[in-house]
């Protein structure tokens, strides 16, 4: 656990100096005139240029968690902070954020500062052990993330049509020496979407194995560095080799200790720490009741998509939150026609005048992203003097290779539909099947 | 350090997986298409001849140009007229190619900006001294200018004659077209000189690789330069009310629908990679098309260009007074243009997966 917690901060801090040494504080919260909200936090708003105050209090947190000062008030200030950057706008939604969301939560509740921190050095107690529960909890939370992640690649594009692979592999065309030699090979495709539904799922057991274990990390790691050779997924694979360590049994965590010891200079002779054998929890009760609902909500959470009539992938109703990675190569293209409801007279909008080319193409494919935007037009045309406003949408989209087919009903004026968990009922049918869970 | 170990590891692993098991394997549908000859056909037999082909139709136009200012009488300026046309047909071709010199130049913005302003035109003439290269005269200078330069600057025929009198007209036309010439020409030598090898070497999918960019040149011409320009903009579906004074050539009045369907010729055997005034193929985005199994897509986008074309062919000659007439034929027009757009910006690309901006960003 103090590994991981040591890891865990060192990396987030990491990550967000990588976020902000690109520029993308400034070209995604910044500079677009409007964000997508989530439903329910359309009042989480980046702050102008105090964002970068976010920013450097997420990843000071982040700092403070690796080194486990104040871990409990550095790792609460870290969820809030990331999870509110995270909920500024949805265009930038990644599974790996909503990952590292959950995982903070989580850690609220567990005592990673226990043994190896600033903190047990200033109380001058540090505990050997602490409940076993504690790192089973992260276990169990990775476990769901691979297993669903596995669960939802059963599917007929991923499995027997080998989709978006067949289109996202062969223009790896220029990786050196695999790149014109196998990325174009149907087997291939095959084999790779196969083998990662294989792993996403069997990986969770392996790694509780004990005898499977060391073979099992040995999958991560090849797993994550090919996928992070072959996409563009920033950090998250090296967050996922290092979470993994968790499943590890003590004596290797104090060796790496012990190394981290070595290469840190540590006075530890100055203070004499109290060795206490186990760690003592207040308030079990209260604890047990908020984790067993953490769990319960996330293990029904990427289920929801049942309660929506649609085709999940076509509609992406209950499509967040739920593991769904890299299932769908899915592009469109969105015209929003702004009319006059007495006199008829229309005219089109230009997207680039409001959104920046990744927001545009993010909206472009999404229900939901097309509704907010068609109120913000509605909204913005309105307050431009224009009168009996409606705001109509042409949208075509394509899905895993097939051909583009018209996404909204363009008879619907979206300016009067509201948003709501209900089922969208002017989302198109899709046109073709795609079986599975 | 470890990083590359791994990834040696993998690559191995690979190496040995493929080596074991391809050899009983049934031929593979393979993507092996070779980009090079794609962008090799592109510039060799599409690209280079266009340009010397408009390179040759203005020096056409300079000559006349000359013999014009030598004597400005009517059968000159109908010589002068005649040889613009021809010479805009073929700019026509070239527009989309928005990349090496011509993209450095901002070339186009100094070619085919319109509507041209007759202020800047006319201010220009007045103050004898200019910058024709400057931003600021963008909608002073190429084929738009002249058009004004020959059609608009009077009310008739006789009228212009008389205006050529002036020693600052003669001086401004002929600044005009020498500078369209010479422009035209250090693209041309860019091309044979330098760029082609640069270019045809570049086919990796990075942003900034030719093959890419050459896509994204593409799409944006179709999009912009001509559904929108040609079409979008005067029919008015961006503003409230149509802009009829917005058609390109909006001072000929005559040859407005001839450009276009120039134009969506010029697309069209840009995508099936046909030779410049030729019927020969080669390797192109729908060949490419038809190696990555989406023979469905080559086929539907040449469809959508052809009802584009159908719908383009019942417009009056004079999109001005199409539009003033009967708009609806020229948003029909807009909406056929418009399917294929979708199919290029989505269909195609999604099969390419070429990215359609700059965006860098992560995924997941």
């Amino acid at each position: 656990m103090a590994v991981f917690r040591v890891l865990f901060g060192v990396m987030m801090c990491f990550s967000i100096i990588r976020f902000w040494y690109h520029g993308w504080i400034e070209t995604l919260y910044i500079q677009p005139k409007f964000h997508f909200t989530y439903y329910g936090f359309e009042w989480v708003k980046p702050l102008g240029v105090y964002t970068y105050v976010v920013f450097v209090i997420c990843g000071l947190s982040a700092c403070l968690v690796a080194l486990g000062l104040k871990y409990r008030l550095a790792i609460i200030t870290f969820f809030l902070s990331f999870t509110y950057i995270e909920l500024m706008d949805k265009t930038t939604y990644l599974n790996h954020y909503y990952f590292i969301s959950l995982l903070s939560f989580l850690m609220i509740f567990l005592p990673a500062n226990a043994y190896f921190s600033v903190d047990s050095l200033l109380r001058k107690k540090s505990y050997n052990n602490i409940p076993k529960w504690t790192n089973d909890s992260v276990k169990l939370l990775l476990g769901i993330v691979y297993f669903f992640a596995g669960l939802a690649k059963l599917n007929s594009d991923w499995l027997l049509k080998a989709q978006p692979l067949k289109i996202w592999l062969p223009s790896k065309y220029d990786l050196p020496f695999i790149g014109d030699t196998l990325m174009h090979q149907n087997w291939f495709h095959y084999a790779m979407s196969w083998s990662g539904a294989l792993y996403d799922l069997s990986i969770p057991f392996l790694l509780l194995y004990r005898k499977t274990r060391v073979f099992a990390f040995a999958l991560v790691v090849i797993f994550h560095v090919f996928t992070r050779v072959l996409f563009p997924i920033g950090m998250f694979p090296f967050i996922m080799i290092v979470s993994t360590l968790i499943f590890f049994d003590a004596g290797l965590h104090r060796k790496i200790i012990s190394f981290i010891k070595r290469i840190v200079p540590f006075k530890n002779s100055k203070y004499s720490i109290e060795q206490h054998s186990v760690y003592y929890y207040n308030f079990r009760k209260s604890i047990t009741a908020v984790l067993g609902l953490f769990f319960i909500v996330q293990l029904l959470l990427p289920f929801r998509y049942m309660l929506y009539p649609n085709e999940l992938f076509w509609s992406e109703e209950g499509y967040r939150f739920s593991w769904r990675v890299m299932l769908m190569e899915k592009m469109g293209i969105s015209t929003f026609k702004i009319v006059n409801s007495e006199t008829g007279e229309f005219f089109y909008v230009n997207n680039k005048d409001f959104l920046t080319p990744f927001q545009e193409k993010q909206m472009s494919a999404q229900p939901d992203f097309i509704l907010e935007y068609a109120h913000y037009l509605g909204d913005h045309f309105t307050g431009q003097g224009h009168k009996n406003v409606q705001v109509f949408v042409e949208s075509y989209v394509a899905l895993n290779g097939r051909l583009s087919t018209p996404l909204i009903d363009k008879t619907v004026n979206l300016y009067a539909e509201k948003e709501s968990f209900k089922p969208k009922h002017w989302i198109l049918p899709f046109k073709d099947d795609i079986k599975g869970l | 350090m470890i990083k590359k170990l791994f990834l040696a590891t993998v690559v191995l692993a690979l190496v040995v997986a493929c080596s074991s098991s391809s050899s009983d394997d049934s031929p593979t549908v393979a993507d092996n298409f070779n980009r090079g000859a794609l962008l090799t056909n592109l510039a060799d037999n599409i690209i280079i001849p266009a340009f010397q082909d408009l390179s040759l139709k203005l020096e056409t136009l300079k000559t006349d140009k000359d013999a014009f200012i030598a004597d400005a009488n009517q059968t000159n300026l109908d010589e002068l007229r005649a040889s613009w046309l021809e010479a805009y047909k073929v700019w026509q071709h070239v527009e989309m190619f928005n990349i090496g010199k011509a993209e450095e130049l901002l070339y186009a913005y100094q070619m085919n900006i319109y509507p041209v302003s007759t202020t800047d035109v006319e201010t220009n003439i007045s103050n004898g001294s200019y910058d024709l290269t400057h931003a600021n005269n963008n909608d002073a200078v190429g084929f738009p200018a002249v058009d004004y330069m020959l059609n608009g600057v009077a009310g008739n025929d006789a009228d212009i004659l008389a205006k050529y009198e002036d020693e600052k007209y003669k001086t401004y036309l002929s600044d005009l077209v020498n500078q369209m010439e010479s422009l035209t020409n250090t693209v041309l030598t860019d091309w044979t000189s330098t760029y082609r090898s640069t270019f045809i070497s570049q086919t990796s999918n990075t942003t900034t690789s030719a093959v890419n960019k050459f896509v994204n040149d593409f799409i944006f011409y179709f999009e912009k330069g001509l559904r929108a320009n040609k079409f979008g903009i005067p029919a008015g579906v961006f503003s409230t009310d149509p802009l009829a004074e917005k058609v390109e050539a909006f001072y000929n009045q005559e040859v407005s629908k001839t450009l276009a369907l120039e134009a969506l010729l010029a697309t069209q055997n840009t995508f099936n990679g046909t030779y410049y005034s030729l019927s020969v193929k080669g390797e192109s985005f729908s060949s490419y098309l038809n190696e990555l199994d989406r023979s469905d897509l080559a086929v539907l986008i040449n469809t959508r260009f052809d009802n584009a074309r159908e719908k383009i062919n019942l417009l009056d000659n004079n999109f001005y007074s199409q539009v003033t007439t009967d708009n609806t034929k020229m948003t029909e027009a807009y909406d056929a243009l418009q399917l294929a757009v979708v199919s290029l910006k989505v269909d195609m690309l999604q099969a390419f997966n070429i990215n359609v901006d700059y965006v860098d960003a992560d995924g997941d």
